[in-house]
């Protein structure tokens, strides 16, 4: 029951945080498109100034449960994805000091400099991090002692890429929706556009990429072994996915930015969801025999540790979610024109 | 180079990085609190001036400290996969409560007091203040108690081969880690004092802004003062809980041979570890050392020899920069003391100021010589008694880890020049003008 408890924790986390980060990294991509001019990218990169870091803080929050509750699969899993995981990390560093340095300056030169570094450090992470969860669901090469025998090209197959390119495509349309909720005029009105164009090649993605999971994985044989298990979460999870997909178009043709940008988020956590519920118990299969698989009853805590931060995740997390909710209504006005500050 | 080397570097080049811009972040952010209390309580605009001066620096470093801080927490997994396997039960969970305690409401509130001049009263933004400042040290006890585990691990049994926790509340409670929190907390505030002073003495110096760098050195001067006699006073019970703990860790700091009673302190020595000896012993003070590790002369203190050739740290590391450390922590009271005495004049005294300004730098010093004697002196442990540092490295390809390497250096140092440069520019714009 605790393992359970903590293997859902630990993928609300992930999920939480693509959801949020989600919009930064997605809309960091578009800036160099979306915004046309200085004072556009001015506005662009208000939109994301004052989020970027309390969003970050959900992958390190993300990362630290996972040693925590999980510390074999953190140890295997990360140092399975070493190179990937070290060019997220390099490209999240190069978004931060961007985000961050970029107004230190009025200099054009200094923010063109910057602003190919929220773009380079949006663009890597938004891909990578799809690259890695394909191939968390696939299963990589690791043996009982969990040591991984592939190499970086094993990792870029191309159901990882086709989840790269997923988890890419849903963030641009989370940014894109991000944008329309933080401006007004022609930048809502380009933000909506850009959103409505990427719907469909999201959904084509998101069915190859369903597609592509029946031969790559075994996720649905986990749905179809245990129907009643199994049964909450495999209605659940595809009305979450597809009526977060079809909110998105509805509310961009009612100029709801909001609801938009909330389906949005919902197909994000559904898509994510979908992948999780599907590995359980397992975190992390290994592609050489099922019997190296790290599950939750082998790369688990012992039970006063998962205890002890059960008691602080329930008691800190909602307390966070409640300023952070407090924060962004803080700052829900649109952006307009420059404000100091930074 | 193996695998094993380039970790280790790796790890040490990361973390002396974040290192550089931590203590500030813990210092600085109490003074800006201060600094906005004084306007809230006064209505005096010069200390609002001030928060907005000083807080303009203290982005950009806090900046680059959090960047710099999302490596470390995935270090451990990438670099230290059978460390993270046999320890994480106890380990991993300090470091979740960190981030869930510490690092949302840091990362949050900075955004809110950067951005919310306008849209909170002065009252609120100075509450933002004060969450980030609180926050910052929340999150040192954390990772300063991670650390302490590692340097003395209790409330732990080992089981089904690995490290778990046993007794949570040893662990929080421990003295040792109540020692190393305090001590770096109070070397963070002396940096952070005596990095005021610098930048407020190259402005009296050059007789600009007179009154309001006066009353940022006085601000300064005072917390250098205070955390730098209690630094002496503590790091004294910091090297006793090093005898009772880390005997080997000891022996190394004081390039110590010979198991004795009545073991002499000695004024000056020059270690030849090669030989197991010193090449120059100087100034010996009988049972000074027994006095100081174990609160009597007669006490007898482990020799270096007397440990397996295995267990015995690098010696010449671990040594100078304990000799370096402690001769810092000798000269920063009476530093602060002068510009104490002075603070209300100090703008006559253009000597004591260039002594402030050129100062800067030995607090930094001070602080990694710290941590080099702490880590570099643990070694051949990783986790002191239980696990050695080179049974905890992931077993990965070598070329991986050079190209991280290789990259986190490069990427580092550009980012490090880049925000040198900007503090430096933000400290030559100098404070706004005040309006009325
Ligand atoms: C004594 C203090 C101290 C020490 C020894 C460390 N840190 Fe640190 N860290 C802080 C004090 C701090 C801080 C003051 O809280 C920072 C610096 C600037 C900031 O924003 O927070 C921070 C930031 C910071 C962040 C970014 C948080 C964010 O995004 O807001 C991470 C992930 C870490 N640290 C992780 C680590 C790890 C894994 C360490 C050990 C190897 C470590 N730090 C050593
Ligand atoms: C921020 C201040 C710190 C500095 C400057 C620092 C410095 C170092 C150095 C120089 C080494 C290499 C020692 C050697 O291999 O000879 C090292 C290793 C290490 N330290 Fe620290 N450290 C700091 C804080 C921490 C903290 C807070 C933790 C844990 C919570 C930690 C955990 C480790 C680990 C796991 C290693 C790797 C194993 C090793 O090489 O010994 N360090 N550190
Ligand atoms: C005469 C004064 C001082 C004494 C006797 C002293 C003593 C010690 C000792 C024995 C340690 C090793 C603890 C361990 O291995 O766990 C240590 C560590 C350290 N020292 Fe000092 N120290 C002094 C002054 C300072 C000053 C002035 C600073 C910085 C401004 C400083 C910064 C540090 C740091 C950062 C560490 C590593 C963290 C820790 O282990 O606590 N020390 N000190």
């Amino acid at each position: 029951m605790l393992l359970s408890i903590w293997f859902f924790l630990w993928g609300l986390l992930w999920a939480v945080y693509f959801m949020l980060d989600g919009f930064d990294l997605g809309l960091g991509t578009l800036s160099p498109f979306i915004a046309k001019d200085q004072r556009e990218k001015n506005i662009v990169h208000q939109a994301i100034g004052p989020f970027w870091d309390g969003n970050e803080v959900w992958l390190i929050a993300a990362g630290g449960v996972t040693f925590a509750a999980f510390p074999t699969a953190y140890a295997v899993l990360f140092s399975s994805f070493y190179s990937p995981l070290m060019i997220i990390l390099f490209a999240l560093i190069i978004r931060g000091v961007s985000v961050e340095f970029r107004n230190k300056s009025t200099d054009p030169g200094w923010q063109k400099l910057w602003d190919v570094g929220i773009f380079v450090g949006s663009f890597l992470p938004a891909i990578l991090f799809g690259v890695a969860f394909a191939n968390i669901f696939k299963g990589i090469p690791i043996d009982g002692n969990g040591v991984f025998h592939g190499s970086l090209m094993d990792l870029l197959n191309p159901y990882g890429l086709l989840g790269g390119l997923l988890f890419l495509c849903l963030f641009l349309v989370h940014g894109a929706l991000w944008l329309s909720v933080k401006t007004e005029g022609s930048l809502r009105e380009r933000g909506f556009r850009y959103a409505k164009a990427l719907w469909l090649p999201s959904l084509l993605v998101a069915a190859g990429f369903l597609i592509a999971t029946w031969f790559n994985t075994s996720l649905y044989l986990n749905y179809i072994e245990r129907p009643l298990f199994y049964a909450i979460p495999s209605v659940l999870i595809p009305l979450a996915v597809l009526g977060g997909m079809a909110g998105i178009l509805y509310f961009i043709r009612k100029q709801h930015a909001w609801y938009a940008w909330t389906s949005s988020a919902i197909t994000i956590v559904g898509v994510t969801f979908f992948g999780i519920v599907g590995l359980y118990p397992n975190l992390l299969p290994s592609s050489l025999n099922a019997a190296y698989n790290l599950t939750i009853y082998n790369a688990a805590s012992s039970p006063l540790t998962l205890k002890i931060m059960l008691t602080v995740v329930v008691i800190f997390i909602p307390l966070v979610i409640a300023y952070q909710v407090w924060v962004y209504r803080l700052f829900s006005h649109t952006v307009t024109e420059e404000e100091t500050g930074y | 180079m193996d695998v094993l080397f380039l970790s280790r570097l790796q790890f040490a080049a990361a973390t002396y990085f974040h290192f550089l811009f931590v203590p500030l972040t813990l210092g600085l952010s109490i003074l800006i609190a201060l600094m906005e209390t004084k306007y809230v309580r006064t209505g005096d605009v010069t200390y609002q001036r001030m928060a907005k001066f000083w807080g303009k620096i203290f982005l950009v470093n806090f900046a680059v400290g959090v960047v710099t801080g999302i490596t470390l927490e995935f270090q451990f997994g990438t670099n230290w996969a059978n460390y993270s396997k046999y320890v994480g039960d106890v380990f991993g969970s300090l470091l979740a409560i960190e981030a869930s305690v510490a690092f949302f409401l840091e990362s949050t509130f900075i955004a809110v007091w950067a951005l919310g001049w306008k849209r909170l009263s002065p009252k609120a933004h100075a509450i933002s203040i004060w969450l980030v400042a609180l926050a910052s040290n929340i999150s040192a006890f954390w990772i300063l108690t991670a650390n302490a585990w590692m340097q003395n691990p209790v409330g732990y049994v080992i089981r089904g081969g690995r490290a778990e926790l046993e007794n949570f509340w040893a662990l929080i409670t421990q003295s040792f880690a109540l020692h190393e929190i305090f001590h770096t907390l109070a070397g963070s505030y002396i940096l952070s004092g005596f990095f005021v002073m610098a930048i407020s003495s190259y402005y009296l110096l050059k007789r600009q802004h007179i009154d309001f760098f006066k009353r940022s050195f006085a601000m300064g001067v005072t917390m250098a003062l205070i955390f730098s006699v209690a630094e002496v006073i503590q790091g004294h019970m910091n090297g006793a809980e090093v005898a009772k703990y880390q005997p080997a860790k000891l022996a190394a700091m004081e390039s110590f041979w010979e198991t004795k009673a009545y073991a002499p302190q000695y004024l000056f020595i020059i270690p030849d570890e090669k030989n197991e000896r010193n090449l120059v012993e100087f100034g010996a003070m009988p049972g000074m050392l027994s006095m100081l590790a174990y609160h009597s002369p007669k006490a007898t203190v482990k020799g270096l020899k007397d440990f397996p050739k295995d267990e015995r740290p690098p010696v010449a590391i671990t040594f100078w920069s304990f000799r370096i450390m402690v001769a810092l922590g000798f000269l920063f009271p009476i530093l602060a003391f002068l510009g104490w005495l002075k603070r209300k004049t100090i703008e006559n005294y253009p000597r004591l100021l260039r002594l402030f300004l050129y100062a800067l730098p030995l607090p930094y010093i001070a602080l990694q010589a710290g941590w080099t004697l702490t880590e570099v002196g643990r070694q051949p442990w990783v986790v002191y008694g239980v696990l050695k540092t080179k049974d905890a490295v992931s077993m990965i390809d070598r070329s991986q880890v050079l190209f991280s390497f290789v990259g986190l250096v490069g990427l580092y140092t550009i980012i490090g020049l880049i925000a040198l440069y900007l503090i430096v520019k933000f400290v030559k714009e100098g404070p706004e003008v005040a309006q009325q």
